[in-house]
């Protein structure tokens, strides 16, 4: 690996954790103060938005639902790739990837689900309907959450590494289900409003907040991401270190 | 007089012995392999598939709820109880326990192991279920009142559990047998339960009486159980 | 203190591997089991800690006083398992041993210094080689003060050094008036000791 840092910068550098530390170490703040920014502007505006005149002020949740809920199932895609990462390409930073996103994906999750319940309170008086959208939404958390403690199952992040890209990519099924959930099933949610493919239905005083501040929040998903892969390289690190540490009493003692 | 006494052996001493053995537990529950993540996991997955069973209807779910609570929590609280005592003697630990409680009893030992084993697996279950309530449509009155029973009877649920997993303990495969072993035992636990978690909001039903009776089958059970479960551990080894 | 043995018959499965088996033991004195594979060597000590019942015969502790009433209240067991937790740190497994088992005698760390592992105590067990996880173990001995020690094959997976230490230990342990009782196939380097030799055919 030594002989990797005198050529030039591919995309496979990254490959080696410890160019990838380097690399984050240096992204991370501008990611994070982006993320900041811009998720600020894209609230902002969103509080300055007219009043949906069916809803009333109501609608503002939206602008942290529907992000919340797109990130939900990106972080899923996410973790699918590094699925297909650890499996076909076996790339030592995949199951990295695959381990650091699963509790996140599954608080976004917990969010969508949570503001969806608020919003829909007072929409349709119940906090709950077990209808298509939210029951897939809510299996999806269910699987970050069978994910997540398939991840920290075993001591051996090599062995869990496989289990868990398998079961993930069994679950890719479950993501166009929830994206069309809506048009298959009559349900109280909402259909799509935002990804037509005959143009948006929100009007633009609406739609342009929420675009911004849906790529403010996937910026602060990246940068938790980041941050969770750097905090697992190290504990990874670190229990390697220990292993090391229980050999050399071995050798110190023989001597 | 200076002359050294030897000390009659005092509640303090073996308290301080049980609290090193329910801290161990506690630590072992929360380290290994995260299981008690499992056993709300498994709660969730019980409650998400009765609506695909029953039917979206709120108003029959709302109906069933605290009885779908309880039989989902009851069969949670089942999952890891046949590693209770298997995990210790798979490592030699229980030799250790059954030395140690020469001095006390083992009874006492299993009762301390029980409530490290709730703490861990179970109390989750109960946080949990006021959570699940609102999936199945139960008012604020009723949720709460489901996890107040789930809370005084579920340790009931633990201490049977630990006399079947004493039981099972040096079966190769004993987790189904346990789960068989002490289904039946726990049916007046669920009896009384749902029945005091119903009088919640059934307004005519008092909710003392079964109330009282769940937990006095809690007590009853804090003692049965641990004491037939060192019974059977202590002529289990081999 | 005087552990007595008294024509003591044991089996496994229903089946007697032994009987007739008969030893006293004074303060400071030490038995050698010896004895090929399957010859009760095991079952015998478990018997003598009373973790299995014996199908005849008797165990007794005579002069133990309130505090060591019986062999089992007064005794160190190490079977082949350590008794150990591979979650946990190696320090939290011997602080909860001493704890649990009360009578505390070395810290934690001190018993690792004695058996060359100093350094282990903060990782977990299970990062352990054999034979460190069995250094470990032979430390749980010295945690909480017992009279009485009972060792199945203490030195399986030891290298040459820490099996000195460890008959260092056990002279020690003799020399302030402990009972060891070990079942082993390869010499422990204590002299004087007693030797028990089972036989095949289960008889003494």
């Amino acid at each position: 690996m030594s002989d990797a840092a005198t050529q030039p910068m591919r995309f496979a550098d990254l490959a080696n954790p410890t160019r990838f530390l380097e690399l984050s170490g240096k992204v991370l703040p501008w990611l994070g103060a982006a993320a900041l920014i811009v998720t600020a502007i894209g609230l902002a505006m969103g509080f300055a938005a007219p009043e949906d005149y069916q809803q009333g002020s109501t609608v503002r949740i939206m602008y942290i639902h529907v992000p919340f809920a797109w990130i939900s199932m990106m972080c899923y895609m996410v973790m699918a790739v590094a699925a297909l990462g650890t499996l076909v390409w076996k790339h030592p930073l995949a199951d990295v990837s695959l381990k650091a996103a699963a509790p996140i994906g599954a608080v976004f999750t917990a969010l969508a689900l949570a503001t969806g319940s608020i919003w829909g309170r007072p929409m349709w008086g119940t906090w709950w309907v077990w209808d298509g959208r939210l029951t897939s939404v809510f299996v999806l958390f269910l699987m970050y959450l069978g994910l997540i403690a398939l991840t920290r199952a075993l001591d051996d992040p090599a062995r869990s590494a496989r289990a868990a890209a398998i079961v993930t990519l069994v679950g890719v099924i479950n993501i166009p289900i929830i994206k069309f959930s809506v048009e298959w099933w009559n349900t109280l949610h909402q259909p799509a409003s935002v990804m037509r493919l005959d143009g948006p239905t929100i009007h633009s005083s609406l739609l342009w907040p929420l675009l911004i501040s849906a790529l403010g929040f996937t910026l602060m998903f990246f940068t938790f991401h980041i941050m969770t892969m750097r905090a697992e390289i190290w504990r990874r690190r670190v229990s390697a270190m220990r292993r090391m540490m229980a050999k050399r009493a071995d050798r110190d003692a023989a001597a | 007089m200076l002359r050294m006494v030897p000390l009659p052996r005092f509640a303090g001493e073996d308290l301080q012995r049980m609290l090193a053995l329910y801290i161990r537990d506690l630590r072992l529950g929360v380290r290994a392999g995260g299981g008690a993540l499992v056993g709300v996991l498994f709660f969730l997955v019980v409650i998400t598939v009765a609506p695909f069973a029953i039917g979206p209807d709120m108003n029959l779910l709302s109906r069933i709820g605290p009885a779908m609570l309880w039989i989902g929590a009851l069969l949670a609280s089942l999952l890891g109880l046949d590693r209770l005592f298997q995990a210790d003697r798979e490592d030699g630990s229980l030799d250790l326990l059954i030395i140690g409680s020469s001095r006390h009893m083992m009874a006492l030992v299993v009762f301390v192991k029980c409530l490290a084993h709730w703490t861990t697996s179970v109390l989750p279950l109960v946080v949990a279920a006021p959570l699940l309530a609102l999936f199945m449509n139960m008012t604020f009155d009723s949720a709460l009142g489901t996890a107040l029973t789930l809370l005084a009877g579920t340790p009931a649920i633990t201490f049977i559990g630990a006399a079947g997993a004493a039981v099972a303990v040096s079966l190769p495969r004993g987790g189904l047998l346990v789960t068989v072993l002490v289904l039946p035992l726990v049916i007046p636990v669920l009896i009384f339960g749902v029945s005091a978690a119903y009088a919640v909001t059934a307004e005519p039903d008092p909710f003392l009486p079964p109330f009282l009776m769940l937990c006095a089958l809690t007590l009853f059970f804090a003692v049965i159980g641990p004491f037939a479960a060192g019974y059977a551990l202590k002529h289990a080894t081999d | 203190m005087r552990l007595v043995v008294e024509n003591l018959a044991g089996d496994r499965g229903g089946e007697p591997v032994f009987d007739r088996v008969s030893f006293a033991l004074s303060d400071g004195e030490c038995l050698v089991v010896t004895g090929e594979n399957g010859s009760g060597k095991s079952t015998l000590l478990r018997i003598v800690a009373g973790l299995l019942p014996a199908s005849g015969g008797s165990v007794r502790l005579d002069g133990g006083g309130e505090e060591w009433p019986d062999v089992m209240s007064a005794c160190h067991y190490l079977g082949d398992r350590n008794a150990m937790k591979p979650a946990l740190t190696v320090a939290e497994n011997l602080s909860f041993r001493q704890e649990f088992l009360g009578r505390p005698f070395l810290s934690a760390e001190e018993a690792l210094e004695e058996v060359a592992l100093p350094s282990v105590a903060s990782l977990p067990f299970g990062y352990l080689s054999t034979g460190q996880r069995r250094r470990v173990a032979i430390a749980g001995l010295l945690v909480s003060f017992r009279p009485v020690w009972l060792l199945d094959e203490p030195t399986a997976g030891l290298d040459l050094g820490s099996e000195r230490r460890f008959s260092a230990l056990m002279r020690a342990h003799l020399e302030e008036g402990g009972i060891i009782v070990a079942a082993t196939h390869v010499p422990l380097g204590i002299e004087g000791a007693k030797e028990l030799v089972m036989g095949g055919d289960g008889r003494e």
